[in-house]
């Protein structure tokens, strides 16, 4: 397939940065680590910047203090203690957590540290009840091999995961205790990475590393991987939120489109002689413009007392509005900025439209004295939030003339991205010095490089040689994540064969008709244990998975009930047998054991997924030979 | 000196030196970039501390170090320097804040993560800048010790200084201390500073002023509040729950910390908190027979008998727990019994003795919480006949720091007796209100 682009002469640069939550205790507690939607207490707290080194609190961040932002947390006995409250000093940490970590470090070439310092990184919104999140690096210097050169993994951490944001008011912020002091591991990969599906393939690798494990959490939000993305001229964005592997390689296309398309946008401001400072805070109030418009959000804003205000943006005509990623524009990016304050801006190039007339908008062009080459944006809302509507619009605006904002980006469902935040500062740090410096010994690393878990390839090839399966089964199991269910129903005795085609074909086979993502591995068990027990027949899995997948409340065993297909009794069976028998009595008087085939025919249509099959072959020939 | 002191010496390495680390294991060669740290004190001492760029300490082991090159030399860093000055503002309380130990501002270096204590006007101004707005402060650091290793002799110089303060013309001192014995020196205070006419405030924090969740600023700025009120007692302010919503004022006296942890350790304990103060300003006395500001010249009563003991009553004590301290010469013993105040039998002789060579026996109960009282049970008659002293719902601290200044006054047992029974500073209740318990 020919690339949209020539990365390497773009100087594409990607680094990965993954965390996946450890299935282990927390951190620093011995407390569970699950999630509960009840709330047992709550309790609110406020966080006070610390003096920084040189004697100083910054003053933007004491002010916001001083505003009275609190931060209300929600408890539940069960899933969190004083440690977690920030009212006891932290045990721990969590021995099996840090072994993970190690095991993670080994899988990916890298080396432990001799000594684990836990560190204090400042967060200051809350998320962290004591202000900071606890994390150490326990291996550095670590490498995957990709067929596009080797990508470094300077570091793999062991830190704590936050809180889960419930409800963000305007000076309150409502945070769930359960999530915070969950294990992550934190791999970070040098900018080496060139290409968009070179980045997919160290996703993956470090992925397959993680679950190696069989130690890391599972499911929505258990995996968080951010890209850090740059072309030469270009600038270094952060893509956080990315979910599913797949979407890695057009997530990156879709930046570099971006930053290309900026960079054009630049190129054009400046041979049109724009300069930042061009680009003035003056807004000017057009309201009268539109005292009769058609366009209901204005007038609704108007009606409530609110003003239409306009800012000239010189040499914009045109650019407001040119595609920067499929279905984004500029103007995108300036309503993302503006989207603090207000629902939506109007951009010039955008209009005539949404009721907005062109009558109007040639009065506007008249107020602000607009030249051809120059553009509007108009924010109508109450005058104070306009006003700082537009200044992050002016903002905006002399960035596009500088070329690519460095910030900190959103990925959307579609590939493209959405602004959230400018980059993080430098982090703060300092010593958790609660905690005592962990030594891993020469024992403890023998230990843990004499017992790595298996890759998933080597899973693949065991499994193949082991239970006798397909290698595509195999392959499929282990990709899709059945694989530790799988090996769990074979030693409960089940055949390997059989568990695999139900876990794979019967499964892939549904995909098209129900959501199979709903189902859950008690769902999968609970079928299985049904099996196992004799009380359905293999014929029985599709359709309960079905029902399953549409209605995850119900159990197997309920499914199984509702929809008849729990198997009969022997006598059961026997009875229906010899009502078939009785009902065809002649024939095989006749026929002899000639009847077997249409006798057998009739009994299945009566028993099929109620009796084994076999079973009913072995009744019928009996009672044939009985009567014959 | 441990391995990495020899290390740091041989390669002649200081603190803040920027270096460059080869270290070699199996044919691996790593490289390590960054700041020389402090070793950490309690460890084995075999590795090295290195600061990376990226802001993580990691330790390397000294003996699989090949190489190290000093890329760059400490500096020597400059002390932060305040010159702001503080003009006193004539309508606002002036409010004196007395350091003893513990840190309830600090900084820290983010270079080397040490934390420094805080305590001029200027740094407390840079930490908790809300308390000028109330007063106007005067710190004074006193010492700075760790409040476990308080005793009488500090007592005495808290006493001395927070009088001379007062006389001179402050509106209210705060005290800043360490919270394990915090207590025990709020009972000192309520009965060393006779005459008391000012509040006397007590506090301290649960979590250290280096983190931003910490208790240290609310606490101090509640204290200063209460050091304007008008209030003339010794009193203790601490975090009322565990949110950051407000703090309460203990009487001196009947305070307890009874969490090792929480910020809302302090606990009033047979009594009613004085007054629960919210941080933006507000003062909600909860009570009112508290002490109100008066002009009176408090003067300090700092005599006071050393060989004191409390002594904790258990299943199987030998009397000789309790001769060993009437050899060696004590005055008086706090006892804190079981239940009403009770002793195992076997050793009512001992106290017998005890009382009988004109040591004070004093008795507590380590219920905490309730009256002691010896007429209920044959025992505890037997422990009156013996001469012991019951202390009301006086809690055994308290009771072991007024038997010290109460000794310090008179060996007379009947005048031991009577001004133990004396009210002086809240420390009895006269009668025991059922909204009192585990609160």
């Amino acid at each position: 397939m020919a690339e949209k682009f020539n990365y390497a002469e773009l100087g594409l640069k990607v680094g990965l940065e993954i965390h996946r939550q450890l299935d282990t205790k927390k951190l620093f507690s011995p407390v569970p680590s699950e999630f509960s939607e009840e709330v047992d207490f709550t309790f609110e707290r406020r966080l006070r910047p610390t003096i920084s080194e040189m004697g100083e609190i910054d003053p933007a961040a004491l002010e916001e203090f001083k505003k009275g932002r609190k931060y209300v947390y929600q408890g539940n006995y069960r899933l969190t203690d004083l440690v977690y409250m920030d009212e006891e000093p932290p045990r721990g940490p969590d021995g099996e957590a840090l072994k993970v970590a190690l095991q993670i470090g080994y899988l990916l070439n890298a080396a432990p540290v001799d000594e684990v310092h836990f560190m204090r990184k400042i967060v200051i919104d809350g998320s962290n009840v004591s202000g900071f999140q606890r994390t150490a690096i326990v291996a550095m210097d670590g490498r995957v091999d990709t067929p596009w050169g080797s990508v470094g993994i300077p570091t793999v951490c062991l830190e704590e995961d936050a809180c889960r944001i419930v409800e963000r008011k305007e000076k309150e912020v409502i945070y769930r205790l359960d999530r915070l002091g969950i294990p992550l591991v934190e791999i970070s990969t040098t900018p080496d990475i060139h290409h968009p599906e070179q980045a997919k393939v160290v996703a993956k690798y470090i992925g397959d590393a993680l679950r190696a494990t069989r130690k890391v959490k599972r499911g929505l939000g258990t995996i968080r991987q951010d890209l850090n993305v740059s072309i030469r001229g270009g600038a270094r964005v952060e893509i956080k939120g990315v979910q599913e592997l797949d979407m890695i390689p057009l997530i990156i296309e879709r930046e570099v489109e971006r930053q290309l398309n900026l960079l054009k946008i630049r190129d054009e401001l400046r041979s049109r002689g724009i300069k930042p400072e061009d680009i003035k805070e003056e807004f000017h109030d057009v309201t009268d413009v539109f005292e009769n418009t058609g366009s209901k959000i204005v007038a609704k804003a108007i009606k409530n007392g609110g003003k239409v205000l306009a800012v000239k943006l010189p040499g914009f005509r045109g650019l407001i509005g040119r595609e920067i990623q499929p279905g984004r524009r500029l103007g995108t990016e300036m309503a993302d900025r503006a989207k603090k304050y207000v629902r939506g801006i109007f951009h010039i190039d955008e209009l005539p439209n949404y009721g907005i007339t062109e009558l109007e908008v040639n009065a506007v062009i008249k107020k602000l004295g607009l030249g051809e080459k120059d553009a509007f944006v108009l924010v109508a809302a109450d005058e104070e939030t306009a006003r700082k509507a537009l200044v992050e619009v002016v903002k905006r605006a002399k960035e596009a003339i500088e070329g690519v904002p460095e910030e900190t980006r959103r990925a959307l469902p579609d590939g493209n991205t959405q602004y959230m935040r400018p980059l993080p500062g430098k982090a703060r740090m300092y010593p958790e010095t609660d905690i005592p410096p962990i030594l891993i010994t020469p024992e403890m690393k023998e230990r843990i490089k004499a017992n790595l878990p298996e890759l998933p390839q080597e899973r693949v090839e065991r499994f193949v040689r082991e239970y006798k399966i397909d290698r595509s089964l195999a392959e499929t199991l282990v990709n899709d994540e059945r694989d530790e269910l799988f090996e769990e129903l074979v030693k409960r005795g089940l055949k390997p064969s059989l568990v695999a085609s139900i876990l794979v074909v019967v499964l892939k086979g549904l995909k098209k008709e129900a959501p199979i993502e709903n189902l859950t591995e008690e769902h999968i068990r609970g079928a299985f244990e049904l099996y196992l027990e004799g009380r359905i027949a293999k014929e029985a899995f599709e359709e309960i998975f079905k029902e399953l997948a549409e209605h995850p409340e119900k159990t197997a065993q309920q499914v199984a009930e509702e929809k008849g297909l729990t198997l009969l009794s022997e006598e059961e069976v026997e009875r229906i047998i010899d009502e078939v028998i009785q009902g065809n009595i002649d024939v095989i008087k006749a026929k002899g054991m000639g009847a077997m085939g249409m006798i057998m025919g009739r009994a299945m249509a009566k028993l099929r997924g109620r009796a084994d099959g076999k079973l009913v072959n072995q009744l019928v020939r009996k009672k044939i030979q009985e009567v014959s | 000196m441990r391995k990495v002191e020899r290390f740091m010496k041989e390669r002649n390495l200081e603190i803040g030196d920027y270096v460059r680390i080869i270290r070699k294991e199996d044919g691996r060669e790593s490289v390590y970039e960054g700041i020389v740290m402090n070793p950490y004190e309690l460890s084995s001492g075999e590795t090295l501390t290195i600061k990376l760029d990226n802001g993580y300490n990691v330790g390397i082991l000294v003996d699989a170090i090949s190489d190290v090159e000093i890329i760059e030399k400490a500096r020597p860093r400059g002390e932060v320097s305040f010159t702001e000055v503080f003009l006193k503002k004539p309508e606002l309380p002036n409010v004196a804040i007395l350091g003893t130990g513990g840190t309830i501002a600090s900084r820290i270096d983010y270079k080397t993560g040490a934390v420094h204590a805080a305590f001029t006007a200027e740094e407390l101004a840079k930490a908790v800048p809300e308390i000028f707005e109330i007063a106007n402060i005067t710190p004074k650091l006193l010492f700075n010790i760790m409040s476990e290793d308080m005793k009488p002799e500090y007592w005495r110089r808290i006493a001395h200084e927070v009088a001379k303060l007062l006389n001179d013309g402050e509106d209210g001192v705060v005290v800043t201390h360490g919270t394990d014995t915090l207590a025990y020196t709020a009972s000192a205070l309520s009965f060393m500073l006779r005459d008391l006419g000012k509040p006397v405030i007590l506090v301290g924090s649960q979590r250290s002023s280096d983190r931003p969740s910490s208790d240290a600023a609310m606490n101090l700025i509640c204290s200063v509040r209460m050091a304007t009120a008008d209030f003339g007692e010794v009193a203790i302010v601490m975090h009322g729950e565990t949110g950051d919503t407000y703090c309460l004022t203990h009487r001196g006296t009947k305070a307890r910390k009874m969490h090792t942890s929480r910020r809302d350790a302090f606990r009033s304990i047979n009594d009613v908190p004085i007054a629960r103060i919210w941080p933006k300003g507000e003062i909600e006395f909860l009570r009112d027979d508290y002490r109100r500001r008066t002009g009176s010249e408090v003067h300090v009563d700092d005599r006071m008998e050393e060989r004191v003991a409390l002594v904790k009553v258990f299943p199987g004590i030998q009397p000789e727990v309790i001769d060993f301290f009437v050899d060696r010469g004590y005055k008086g013993l706090v006892l804190e019994g079981t239940g009403l105040g009770h002793t195992p039998n076997e050793l009512i002789p001992a106290i017998d003795r005890a009382t009988e060579e004109g040591v004070a026996v004093c008795m507590t109960s380590q219920c905490l919480y309730g009256r002691v009282n010896l007429n209920v049970y044959s025992t505890g008659r037997k422990l009156l006949k013996a001469g012991v002293i019951p202390c009301e719902d006086m809690l055994p601290e308290t009771a072991y720091v007024k038997l010290a200044w109460v000794l310090g006054h008179t060996d007379d047992p009947k005048e031991v007796r009577e001004m133990m029974l004396t009210n002086y500073a809240g420390e009895i209740t006269p009668y025991t209100r059922f909204d009192t318990y585990l609160r």
